[in-house]
């Protein structure tokens, strides 16, 4: 099976879920083309993959679930004529057909899907496909991307220094309405520095809507759903659609003041008490894992 | 200003799923349905966007079962003006069918809409697909996840969250817009809407969806997470909980 791998790039460096991408496009098939944009203007980019898909017969367009690849996948899919499986955790090939696995209802159930679309096109979730060894040293094909896409970015606001994104986090400090108010997270920021860079704050829903943290930093059916390494829940008591969107994460460390808090039902480790002392302390300890 | 707004009726987000007999769908006994939370935001612009302007309609348009006609009179109590729900037996699992049939239904009678408006993905089958899917149907610029918005005349202002950053893009009207919480504050339909709602035109036509490319093979709950254990309490458990971490769990 030939196998359009759609790679990232930013700054000139290719990002991590490229990587991703290009291992689960060679569970598919042997022959997997790596490709990146030239330009980031969606519709030019869209084009072009649709085009470069179409010329080079491949049986599946493989994109990464990101901002951008949200953005590009069902352009593309609607210019191949065909349906988008997005946001797949599983893959398998059987008998000829791709066979994904995907969360919906934000991870509450898993459905399984068979594409018969030709080409397939599917998104996969960052954070699930370990990259492999061998995708280490692709060099993804530059695809020229045509001007006058009517759509065009005008700037990039970068995010504050040293703040990660919870969707692309190794490991995340979630804070809930045990907080009790907006200017507590700086404990679980001091919690994620400790970290030294591989740690972002996310919240609950309840505090997001209580204007405490912005609405990209939520996990939750209606935020974001992570998967992590290592997920801290702070004062959050585990609504289901909380608890949806960060079930996956690999462990799930709670903190609670209330031992009957369902979010003890989904964590590996929970610590009862006040927050106020145990995350300060938890914080002073990985400094000296790290120190 | 006349306005589009394509929304979905999906499960609540706080309701528990149980999987229906032919294990490939949801059990739809007893679960609460509503708006799409991501459509609410999409229905709440266009208000906004149509007052701004003094004057123009906005159209919700909805396509699934007899039921969602509940969820367009919700949009409606809002304060949209009529509804229009395609109406098939079930949602596919092929977002392009959809696409196809709101886009048909979006053309006729001429057009001629300055925004379409969407939630940025239904959190139940979470495929952010049908929006830019449309657009792309009806050649339209679109532009994803919007977080903030800037309509002056016939050009528009986006901004949309990205990984680390966020980017600010400009397009030409008309235009395919998909909504992202934090765009704005949703309204609460007040007692005078939900009366109105009830004489406003709401037309439901049939439609018949091609067989798409998406066929799903089965719906399962996920394997329960293994119990896992109270290490202790208060700051004295701190040490031990970082040494499981460290040598049990092996994260740090």
């Amino acid at each position: 099976m030939k196998v359009l791998a759609v790679c990232e790039q930013r700054d000139g460096t290719l990002r991590k879920v490229s990587f991703e991408v290009v291992t689960a496009a060679r569970r598919l098939g042997a022959e997997v083309d790596a490709v990146v944009c030239a330009a980031s203007g969606p519709e030019g980019c869209a084009a072009a993959l649709a085009e470069r898909a179409t010329a080079g017969g491949h049986r599946a367009v493989v994109f990464a679930a990101t901002a951008t690849g949200k953005d590009l996948a069902p352009r593309v899919a609607a210019k191949l004529g065909v349906g988008l499986t997005g946001d797949v955790t599983d893959l398998a090939v059987d008998g000829g057909a791709i066979v994904a696995t995907r969360p919906v209802y934000a991870g509450k159930a898993l459905q399984k899907v068979r594409i018969l679309g030709q080409p397939a096109v599917l998104s996969l979730r960052p954070n699930v496909f370990t990259p492999d060894e061998a995708s280490a040293g692709i060099t993804p094909e530059t695809i020229p991307v045509p001007d006058g896409g009517r759509v065009t970015v005008r700037e990039i606001k970068p995010a504050p220094a040293g703040t990660l994104d919870v969707a692309e986090a190794q490991i995340i400090i979630s804070g809930g309405r045990g907080l009790k108010e907006p200017a507590n997270f700086k404990v679980l920021e001091e919690l994620a520095l400790a970290f030294g860079g591989r740690a972002a704050v996310g919240a609950s829903r309840a505090v997001v809507d209580a204007g405490w943290r912005a609405h990209g930093d939520q996990v939750g059916q209606t935020g974001k759903t992570v998967s992590p390494g290592l997920y801290i829940a702070v004062g959050i008591s585990g609504a289901i659609q909380h608890l949806a969107g960060m079930r996956t994460s690999r462990i799930i460390v709670a903190i609670n003041k209330d031992k009957d808090a369902p979010i003890f039902k989904v964590a590996d480790y929970g610590v009862v008490g006040d927050l106020f002392e145990i995350v300060p302390k938890l914080t002073e300890e990985i400094r000296k894992l790290h120190g | 200003m006349k306005i589009a707004v394509c929304i979905k009726r999906v499960a609540d987000s706080e309701a528990r799923v149980k999987i229906a007999a032919d294990g490939k769908r949801l059990d739809e006994a007893g679960v609460k349905f509503g708006i799409n939370p991501y459509d609410e935001f999409a229905v709440e612009e266009a208000l906004r966007r149509k007052e701004t302007a003094g004057a123009g309609e906005v159209v919700v348009f909805s396509l699934g079962p007899a039921a969602a006609q509940e969820t367009i009179r919700t949009a409606l109590a809002m304060g949209a003006d009529r509804g229009i729900l395609l109406q098939t037996d079930a949602v596919p699992a092929d977002g392009f069918e959809t696409a196809k049939a709101l886009a048909a239904e979006l053309k006729d009678g001429g057009g001629g809409w300055d925004l379409i408006l969407f939630g940025k993905m239904a959190i139940d089958d979470y495929n952010h697909q049908v929006g830019p899917m449309v657009a792309e149907l009806l050649g339209l610029p679109c532009v994803t996840a919007v977080a903030h918005l800037e309509i002056d005349g016939a050009k528009g202002v986006a901004e949309r969250e990205i990984e680390g950053g966020i980017e600010v893009v400009e397009f030409p009207l008309p235009a395919v817009i998909t909504a992202d919480k934090g765009l704005n504050e949703p309204r609460y339909p007040a007692l005078k809407g939900i009366m109105a709602a009830k004489r406003k035109p709401l037309e439901t036509k049939p439609v018949q969806l091609g067989a798409g490319s998406v066929e799903i093979l089965s719906l399962a709950l996920p394997p329960d997470r293994k119990e896992g254990k109270i290490v202790g309490e208060g700051a004295a458990a701190v040490p031990e909980l970082v040494r499981l971490l460290r040598e049990e769990a092996k994260v740090l």
